[in-house]
Formats: C-alpha cells, structure tokens, sequence
C-alpha cells in the first residue's frame, strides 16, 4: 500500500509519545479533584473525645452522647439484663466478637470495661441507621414471646442482644462498635480515648 | 412565507443548519402511524424533565445548602426550604412543582419502559436506544436521590445515610468509597454541599447528554409501534415508509393532548396532595435532621421501594462475603439487568400482541411482583414473618422473569407479525 509506505513512522512516534504524555498529564490533573473529595482537614480534627457522666443513670436507662458526629449509647444494665447474655450464644452471629470491632479489654461477653455499663455506637453495622431500644422483654416487645430485650434496627430489621451482639440470620454482619473509651472516674467515661482504668 | 423572511432563513441555513434539522426530527421525521395511549409518556418524560430543571433554577435562588444550625438552632438548609415554602412570594408552589415533579418523573419513566416491554421497542435494531434510556434511568436515581437529601429533614439524613453505607459493603474500596462520597466520616455539611453540587450540576448535564443521545438513536432508527412491524420495509416511490406520518404536526398535535391531560392530574396533586399522602414527601422530613436518633420507621421514597425490597430480601452470607454485600449486589442488578432485555428476549415477535402465552403470563406476572415488592419496601421488616418471606420469593420471581426469558420466550408459541401496522 502507497499510503502506509508513505508513512513517516518518526512522525507517527513523536505523535504516539505526545497523545501519551498528554494522557498523563490529564489524568494526573484529576488528582486534586479526587483528593478535594476526601475527608477535609478540619472533618478530620473533628473527633475530640468526649466526656458522659453517668452518675444519674438509673439501672436500666441508657443515655446517648454525640461523639465524632455519631450516637455513642451508655446502657446501665441491671442483674436482669447481664443475665440475659448468657444463654444466647446459639443464637448470635458473633457471640465471642470476634469479626466485631471493639478495643481488646472491651472483647468479653458483656462487651464492656465494668458490665453494669454498655458503651457502644449506636449505628447499626447494616447500613447505619440507628437501632432503637427494645428493652420490654417477651411479647410486649412485639419481637415475639422469647424476646430477652435488647435492640432493633428499624431499616432492615437487625437485631442486638444487650451487649450490643447481632442475632444471626440478620443484615447486619458484625455486633455494634464499641468505641475507645476510658473511665476518668466511677461514673465519668470519657470516649474516644483508650484505657482501662 | 414572504420574501424577507425566506431570505433570513436561507442567510441562517447556510450557515447553520436550522431547516434541515426541523425537517429531519420534526416535520419529516417519520412516526409508525398507530401510535396509542402508551406513546404518551416519552414527550411527557421530557415535558417534566423542563418542569425540573425550570422549578430547579429558581429554587436554586433562594436555598441554601449547609448543615450547620442557625439562631434558633435549626439547621440552616431546613430553614430555607422552611423559608421557600411561607415566605417566598410564590415558593411553595414552585418548590410542590420540584417535589411532586419528582414523582412524576418516576410515574412516566416507569410507565414509558413499562411500553418498552409490551411493545419489544428494546429489541434490533432499538438497543443502544434501551441502553442510553437504561442510563437516564440510573442518573434519574442518583439524581432523585441526592435531591432528596437537600431539605435536610429526617428522612434526607437518613435514606443518604444508608444509601451511602450501601457503597461501603463493597470489599477492599468499600469503606474508603464511602469515605469520598460523605467526604466525612459521617454525613455531614460536606455530603450536603456535594450532593448540590451534583444535583444541581453534574447529574442534569448527564442526563439532558443522554437524553440527546436516547432521542437521536431513536431518529436514527425510527421509531418501533405497537404491532412490532418495521415501517421502514415498505417503503413508497418517495422513500417515506407507507405507515408512516410526520412527527410534526401529527405526534406534536396529539402529545399536546397527552400533556393536557397528564397537567390535569398533575395539577390535582399539587395543589390538593402535594405530600401525596406521605409517599411523595415523607411526613419525618418535616422534621430536622437528627444525626443521633434513626425515625422508627424509615422507608425510601416511593419509586425506590421495589429495588429496595430486593436489598433487603437478601439475608444470607454466601461465599465468604457478609449478607449486606449481596443485598447491596441483588439491588444493584434488579435495576441493571434491564440493560440486557434487548438479548434476554429470544422471542421471533416484538410485539405483545404477536407474543404467545408463557410471554403474556410472566409480564403480567413481573408487573405484580414489581407492586409487590413496591409495597413491602414501605413496610417496616417482620423480622422473618410473612412479609420477609414474601419479599424473598418475589425478589427471586423478579430476576427470574429476566434469567428465564432466553428459555421462555423462544419456546413460546407466538403469532405471525402482519406485513404492515394494523386499525
């Protein structure tokens, strides 16, 4: 073919190399507007950790604090309630946590630091909707005669145990999180900040 | 037409080409002339889209995207929609215009696809037309979706706030997915002014490029019919299909009627059921974001239900990977998987009329299960009860009609198509 003998092939590199250095130099300017999408310097400064005093918590009251933009729960459960835990295990997707995120001193079976109280975060780990409290036990419940008391999720119909452990065959794939959290005294948890004390 | 005008006009063609235009789309484009009740919906898809964009503009004006809260401690983009609609001059009606154009939207789409599958208009050679639609149809989504999030109420916070932990279900991205998406950890101010942005912005400029696509496909092919026929085998000794009429005035005339009567009941809602008894706008959108509290019943808008059913249908882990991740896949494929009737549908026919039986049958069948499945997504779960179970049959009927249409329409007994339209 004339054409093709024609064909000034360093002409039809140097084109090559142009379009290719052209190419990247879009595509690196697609950089900035990828990175102005994420998170924010200040979003990020935004997780401060908070303090809850829990001293005029009645057994068996739960109370909830914002913390990172999020509803952090603080359940004070009676006898009764950490009762309940025990004989579920057959029952829950994860009863040991461990596909669930929570700090390691908070990994035991009430799921907490001290058991009369349950600090965890109140987003559902289905899809984030906030689970709601269900702590009339049996029929009252309206989640049947067995029903223990503990948590539904009103999206999609997860439900928790009253530490915050997901039933099986639910949506939701893991337990609640429990977040970082320490005890500055008898009745003040700070969350966001580690400790066992 | 006198001379000077006709001279402006040929100054104009030669340098742009305004007449060769008209007559290509309009006055000699050429329509199958059996058009019936069904034709209504394309011209009336485009009429609210005009409807959108117009009450969009002006709501623009006065709305004002951002989170944080005001004096009396309501969140400032809640308080201007507050504000639009008692003390705008005239706000109300064009922001009930905006929200109940919404719903109309997905009434005429619905109705205008739903014409699509009776007629075969997806099949060769129509299926790059079916697949730009299939498109309008996903950013019409997106674009409803993230609309719904500008009013800051209850249900904004939270249908985004699920919608958009939907993304994070995806391995190894997922979470930093929906990181980009919230651009926060949480939904937030950021999401808010994103999600303007793309609404007002980004997403209309997709959809108004491919509708332009939709329709010059469409005119490329010409249009299909009710009887399923090609108009353009029979041809007269002008080369203008026998069966076929000008677009303009014959289909403009008769879409004018469509556009009438689709007004009347369109008016009726906006100005006697504007929250279309809480399915158009959701009662707890009347009240403020609250990013600590979930209402206890929360259910996306109306035309998202039957895709939402089929998320929620799915409660099983399978393969390793957890039952969110395949709620979120069965919902993303009930929507994608119309892009792949055009080759699904191994009927010899196009047309319903010419289709046999099993066809008839299992399109009735998937129009029931479609409001079925619309109907439990506005249900709260049972928790494995009846509805549950339900909604985890007809999830499996609904990919089945689609799965089993290679089998089911080739075995089918259909009727021989006529050589011309028919009546």
């Amino acid at each position: 073919m004339s054409v093709e003998e024609k064909m000034d092939s360093g002409r039809r590199q140097l084109l090559l190399a142009t379009s290719v250095a052209g190419g990247a130099a879009a595509a690196a300017t697609a950089v900035p507007f990828v990175a102005s999408l994420t998170p924010s310097e200040r979003a990020k400064a935004a997780g401060a950790p908070v303090e809850a005093d829990v001293s005029k918590l009645a057994p068996g009251e739960m109370m909830t604090v914002e913390w990172q933009g999020k509803p952090v729960w603080i359940l004070r459960r009676t006898e009764e309630m950490l009762a309940t835990l025990d004989k579920l295990d057959d029952q829950l997707a994860d009863p040991a946590s461990d596909k669930s995120i929570q700090p390691e001193y908070a990994k035991n079976k009430a799921r907490s630091i001290k058991p009369e109280f349950l600090v965890t975060i109140g987003i559902c780990t289905h899809l984030g909707c906030s689970p709601s409290q269900k702590f009339k036990i049996g029929a009252d419940s309206g989640l049947g005669d067995a029903w223990p008391g503990g948590f539904l999720c009103p999206c999609h119909g997860s439900t928790f145990d009253l530490a915050a452990r997901v039933y099986a065959g639910k949506p939701a794939p893991t337990n609640l999180d429990i977040p970082p959290h320490k005890y500055l005294a008898d009745t003040k948890i700070l969350i966001g900040e580690d400790g066992t004390a | 037409m006198t001379t000077k005008s006709q001279a402006l006009l040929n100054w104009v063609d030669e340098r742009f080409p305004l007449t060769s235009t008209w007559k290509a789309h309009l006055s000699e484009y050429y329509a199958p002339k059996n058009f019936n009740f069904w034709y209504f919906f394309g011209s009336l898809a485009l009429m609210v889209l005009v409807i959108q964009i117009v009450t969009g503009i002006f709501l623009v004006m006065h709305y004002k995207p951002d989170a944080s809260l005001n004096a009396s401690g309501v969140p400032v983009a809640f308080a201007a929609v507050e504000y639009i609609m008692r003390d705008v001059p005239g706000g109300w009606l064009i922001r009930y215009m905006h929200s109940t154009g919404a719903s109309a939207f997905f009434v005429v789409v619905y109705l205008h696809m739903f014409r699509g599958m009776l007629y075969g208009s997806y099949r060769k050679p129509r299926e790059l037309i079916w697949l730009f639609g299939v498109g309008i149809f996903l950013a019409l989504m997106a674009e409803a979706f993230m609309g719904y999030l500008l009013p800051w109420g209850q249900m904004s916070f939270w249908g985004a706030q699920v919608i958009v932990n939907l993304f994070s279900a995806i391995p190894v991205i997922g979470p930093d997915l929906a990181l980009v998406i919230r651009g926060d950890f949480v939904v937030s101010d950021a999401t808010l002014n994103r999600f303007f942005s793309f609404h007002v912005i980004a997403v209309p400029l997709v959809l108004i490029g491919l509708v332009l696509a939709h329709i010059v496909a469409l005119h490329e092919v010409g249009s299909n019919n009710p009887d399923g026929v090609e108009i353009k085998k029979k041809k007269d000794a002008n080369g203008i299909p026998l069966d076929g009429i000008p677009f303009h005035p014959y289909y403009t005339v008769k879409d004018i009627v469509g556009v009438v009567g689709f007004l009347f009941v369109f008016s009726a809602v906006l100005f006697f059921a504007p929250e279309g008894g809480g399915y158009f706008l959701e009662y707890n959108n009347f009240l403020p974001a609250d990013p600590l509290v979930t209402p206890p019943h929360i259910a996306p808008v109306w035309y998202f239900t039957p895709f939402y059913s089929l998320l929620r249908a799915v409660t099983y882990p399978l393969f390793g990977l957890d039952a969110k991740f395949w709620g979120v896949i069965a919902m993303g494929a009930g929507v994608v998987i119309f892009a792949f009737l055009p080759w699904l549908d191994r009927s010899p026919v196009k047309s319903i009329r010419y289709k046999g039986p099993i066809f008839k049958t299992a399109l009735v069948l998937f129009v029931i299960i479609f409001f079925i499945l619309g109907y439990l997504g506005v249900q709260p779960p049972d928790n494995g009860g009846i509805k549950d179970r339900t909604t985890q049959i007809c999830s499996v009927l609904y990919f089945a009609f689609f799965l089993l249409m290679p089998f089911y329409s080739k075995m089918d007994k259909c009727k021989a198509e006529p050589e011309r339209v028919t009546s």
